[in-house]
């Protein structure tokens, strides 16, 4: 089950409010987050992965996307939540992430994807500061739609952590 | 559309002459050193030859005698992509019978007009 | 304009390659004047295409190398050493401004003007002035007008000049009266068409300069009769003849009509980069690109069609070989693999170049050098032919010079010294290259002093590397020039600049899957080997099961699979484990515990182990079976993520899963602690690690 990159351009061809970004939301235990939606390449079913060695364990692993590797990220383990089951609602949303020295293509894995919504870029918030007991750091803002919060991600910050992409190799 | 047959031994040169005649409407067949042009103009007719000098195989004086002793090209204007600006090499190119020259640098714009004097 | 700038920079790096290697290659007894004119032409190509880019600055200084070398053509001037000397320099200079224009980098204008000085002060020397291009005249003040009598010489059309075209051309720059003299023209049967009898008399008025209408004449100027003079303010009487702004006689017909008859126009081919049937070799300039997205393409056709065959070989062991349509099926799978495997050996040699290519940099290299340090050196290269893939060929340049260096540096003794060793005055340094298996194995080595072991020794010592009472076997302290803390004081102080030293040389090789060693017999001189693999996309693989995992071992590194006897195991200090193979001791590598996947105790005995090689040393790895072997595409796993220790790429299997390709050299560094930082010690008879007794 994929919807690829056309699917979720369609989506965006539609009326696209120069005053308002677009995200995508998906759901994590109960709390909604989202993702610009221009970051999204496509979104996939969950299928096994190659484990990598010696990585974290958020990092799941790596799959072959039409012809290229690339790593998936479970989030829930990477914000330190309760892990569960993958089940057949669990989703990978396929990102585009901008790092310092070139673009990446990783997978997060989440537990359903929600809803496509416009926000006004006024109505965007930013976080408040949670001291340390949060890292606030990957957090773009906060929206409200429908009454609900959605966390919306940084997602550059989120997945290009020293840990995830290193330059070096540890052994020469 | 008047056809002109550009040859020179660098690929630069060739791209960058070709690409601005062929932009004014010009067709223009390339050659990398005169034995080549020769060939070719003996297969194909031009309405003008335009040559460097210094060339591989066959230099573009040398070249330029060629052309003029075959019957089709007897008054075909001829010119010479030259670098020297001394009058003997200029003088060369005439006593081979070349019609002119045109000096290097040249910018594409002093090449059509050159181009358009001779071709009408 | 720009998109003409790539063509003409390689061209040009090209050209002056070939100005180099020419001017090297110089017999100054004896020159050869082909040879000088191929090096002039280079560098006035060069030029010319400089100026007409508009990069004033490598035209200049061309220029005057051009004008030394258009004069050694001529004969006007000598070829000396000097001259050589002083044009090489200035290839050098030349390498450098196009290098600071392709790249966006800055020029050494210091060098620049002194390499500049250099050739100037040579070309003044020799009496021979330097030319000065023609100024234009410029003709002074303006006129009402000006009055014009030209007469063609008869041959004047032989040079394709068309009189009817120059009075155009002044039509364009003011008012024009023309009056055509016929006094000249013969009777009809005695007419020459391609002679030209008339002339003419042409009234232009309008503030034009003189020098605008001796420009239309330019061409012509010895070809015909020309006065000009201006009209004065009382315009001079007009001639009454009632000829008017006619223009075409009939003697005019033949080159008017050449220059506008075309016969059949056939479509000019847009030819740009194609070459010609001139008979020399056919080649095309392609961008690598291309020829990337080509291979990638094929990987992928190799992934599906390894994915076919893996169908269709479960299907055929379902249906059995009763179904006729199967069998066909089977067959035309089996005729695509091979017609898959050819494809793709042949889109791999695409990009194999043969390694002169990096070779030819190193005469260059010996002829300053070794006249820099007053030695005497021989080059000697064989199997320049052998074939590599162009990046991994880029890749090592840099790596090859910094070994050359270091084996004139240091490794080639002064002539004296060597007389007294016994030596002839001349050193030698030979490069060689050849195929084994699957890599390309480079060798540089010198009859030199070789490695000073003391000295070596000393600072290993220094460093902490090696204890004060201890002594390693020779190998071990040869290869510890390679270590970082090591190899930096043993570098040419002006080498660089860019920090090479030898643990970055060995770095670089490693980055492209190579490895690098050293030999070395005080007195007698040192050997460098270098082993490269032949492509980088693709790779022999004996796919092993581990756990639930399927990893991929390159088969190079394979020597051999065995079962594991336990009577054969040793264990050391409590925690590694040995394996007697023969007459040596190999570590263990449980494969489960190191990627941490299964479940790591399990008694070795009756287990499978792959006996690898890595970086000189080996290993047993043990796996739980050994699947197919094949060829993989690799495919990065830094695309995306990063480099991973102990992997060194991923493949996409037939069923479209990930498999990851082990990095045998990294997994034994890796099994030996990441925090240990000497390279790999050899294993003393007593199953002892000299590394381990240090600590």
């Amino acid at each position: 089950m994929t919807t690829p990159a056309s699917e979720v351009d369609s989506v965006i061809g539609s009326e696209t409010d120069p005053d308002a970004d677009q995200f995508l939301t998906f759901v994590l235990a109960t709390e909604e987050y989202g993702v610009d939606i221009l970051r999204v390449r496509e979104i996939k079913g969950w299928d096994s992965v190659t484990p990598i060695p010696n990585t974290p364990s958020y990092i799941k692993g790596v799959i072959n996307l039409r012809g290229t590797i690339v790593p998936i990220v479970d989030l829930r383990q990477r914000f330190g939540m309760e892990e569960i089951e993958y089940g057949p609602m669990t989703v990978v949303i396929v990102l585009k992430i901008e790092c310092a020295d070139r673009d990446r293509i990783m997978g997060i894995v989440v537990d359903a994807v929600s809803d496509v919504y416009d926000v006004p870029k006024e109505e965007m918030k930013d976080a408040p500061d949670f001291g340390s007991v949060v890292d606030t750091e990957f957090i773009r803002g906060l929206a409200t739609v429908e009454e609900k919060m959605i966390i919306i991600l940084d997602i550059d910050h989120l997945l290009s952590g020293d840990e995830i992409i290193m330059t070096d190799k540890l052994t020469a | 559309m008047a056809s002109i047959l550009a040859v020179d031994d660098s690929a630069s040169m060739r791209q960058m002459v070709c690409f601005t005649l062929k932009g004014a409407g010009y067709d223009v067949t390339e050659a990398k050193d005169g034995q080549e042009a020769l060939q070719i103009a003996k297969s194909k007719s031009f309405n003008l030859v335009i040559t460097d000098i210094n060339m591989p195989n066959m230099d573009g004086i040398t070249l330029t005698k060629e052309l003029r002793a075959l019957a089709p090209y007897k008054f075909t204007p001829i010119l010479t992509l030259t670098t020297e600006s001394s009058q003997e090499k200029k003088m060369a190119g005439k006593q081979a019978g070349a019609t002119g020259w045109i000096v290097k640098p040249f910018n594409p714009d002093q090449l059509l007009a050159t181009v358009k004097k001779v071709l009408g | 304009m720009q998109q003409f700038h790539q063509t003409f920079f390689e061209e040009s790096f090209e050209g002056l390659d070939i100005m180099e290697n020419e001017l090297l290659n110089l017999d100054l007894g004896n020159t050869d004047n082909e040879v000088i004119n191929t090096i002039f032409r280079a560098a006035h190509s060069i030029k010319g295409g400089s100026g007409t880019f508009g990069f004033t600055a490598v035209s200049e200084f061309t220029h005057v190398a051009e004008t030394l070398l258009d004069e050694m053509r001529d004969g006007i001037r000598p070829v000396t050493q000097e001259a050589v000397d002083i044009l090489l320099r200035s290839v050098d200079i030349i390498r450098g401004m196009l290098s600071a224009l392709s790249e966006g980098g800055e020029m050494d204008a210091d060098a620049i003007a002194k390499g500049q000085a250099e050739l100037e002060t040579l070309l003044n020397a020799g009496d021979t002035a330097v030319e000065t291009p023609s100024d234009a005249e410029q003709a002074s003040g303006s006129v009402d007008g000006w009055q014009i009598e030209f007469k063609p010489h008869p041959e004047m059309l032989k040079t394709g000049n068309d009189p009817v075209r120059m009075i155009k051309a002044l039509a364009e720059l003011g008012e024009l009266d023309v009056q055509t003299d016929v006094s000249d023209l013969p009777a009809l049967l005695d007419l020459n068409p391609e002679d030209s009898y008339l002339g003419w008399t042409i009234t232009l008025k309008g503030d034009v300069a003189e020098a605008e209408i001796l420009e239309v004449f330019e061409w012509v100027d010895d070809e015909c009769d020309l006065a000009i003079s201006p009209l004065n303010a009382a315009p001079e009487t007009k001639p009454e003849q009632p000829e008017t702004a006619e223009q075409a006689g009939p003697a005019a017909a033949a080159p008017v009509d050449t220059s506008t008859q075309a016969p059949a126009k056939e479509p000019a081919k847009a030819a740009t980069t194609a070459a010609k049937k001139s008979g020399e070799s056919a080649s095309i300039r392609v961008g690598i690109d291309k020829v990337d997205e080509i291979i990638n393409l094929v990987g992928e056709l190799v992934i599906t069609q390894s994915m076919l065959g893996q169908i269709g070989g479960e299907l055929d062991s379902e249906q059995g070989h009763e179904n006729h349509q199967m069998e066909k099926l089977v067959e035309g799978l089996a005729q695509l693999e091979r017609n898959t495997r050819e494809l793709q050996e042949s889109v791999m040699r695409i990009r194999m170049l043969p390694i002169s290519f990096v070779f030819s940099r190193i005469p260059r290299l010996i002829h300053d050098l070794s006249s820099k340090l007053d030695k005497k050196v021989d080059l000697v290269v064989t199997g320049e032919n052998t074939e590599l893939d162009k990046t991994v060929m880029e890749k090592i340049g840099d790596p090859m010079v910094h070994l050359v260096r270091n084996a004139l540096d240091h490794g080639i003794e002064t002539p004296e010294r060597r007389v007294a060793a016994g030596k002839s005055e001349t050193g030698t340094l030979n490069l060689n290259a050849y195929h084994k298996g699957g890599n390309i194995v480079i060798e540089i080595f010198d009859d030199g002093a070789g490695l000073n072991k003391e000295k070596i020794l000393n600072k290993a010592r220094a460093n902490g590397l090696v204890g004060e009472n201890e002594v390693p076997p020779d190998d071990f302290i040869n290869d510890l020039i390679f270590h970082p803390g090591l190899s930096t004081a043993e570098t040419l102080s002006d080498v660089s600049g860019r920090g090479v030293g030898m643990d970055v040389v060995r770095k670089n090789i490693k980055a492209v899957g190579g490895s690098v060693r050293v030999s070395s017999t005080e007195g007698k001189g040192a050997m460098f080997t270098i082993q490269l693999p032949l492509t980088l996309a693709i790779l022999d693989g004996q796919l092993v099961r581990v756990g639930d995992e399927t990893y991929i071992i390159p088969l190079v590194s394979i020597i051999e699979s065995l079962q594991v006897k336990s009577e054969q195991v040793n264990a050391v200090a409590g925690k590694a484990e040995l394996y007697k193979l023969r007459d040596e001791y190999i570590p263990v590598i449980r494969a489960h515990s190191v990627f941490a996947v299964g479940d790591a105790n399990y008694s070795l005995n009756d287990r499978l182990m792959v006996v690898v090689e890595g970086d000189g040393a080996k290993a047993g790895i043990i796996v739980d079976d050994l699947l197919a072997q094949q060829q993989v595409v690799i495919k990065s796993l830094e695309t995306n993520y990063r480099s991973v220790s102990g992997i060194s790429g991923a493949t996409i299997l037939g069923d479209g899963t990930v498999a990851l390709i082990l990095d045998v050299p990294g997994i034994i560094d890796m099994f030996r602690g990441d925090a240990n930082p000497v390279p790999p010690a050899p294993i003393k008879p007593d199953g002892s690690n000299i590394a381990e007794q240090a600590a």
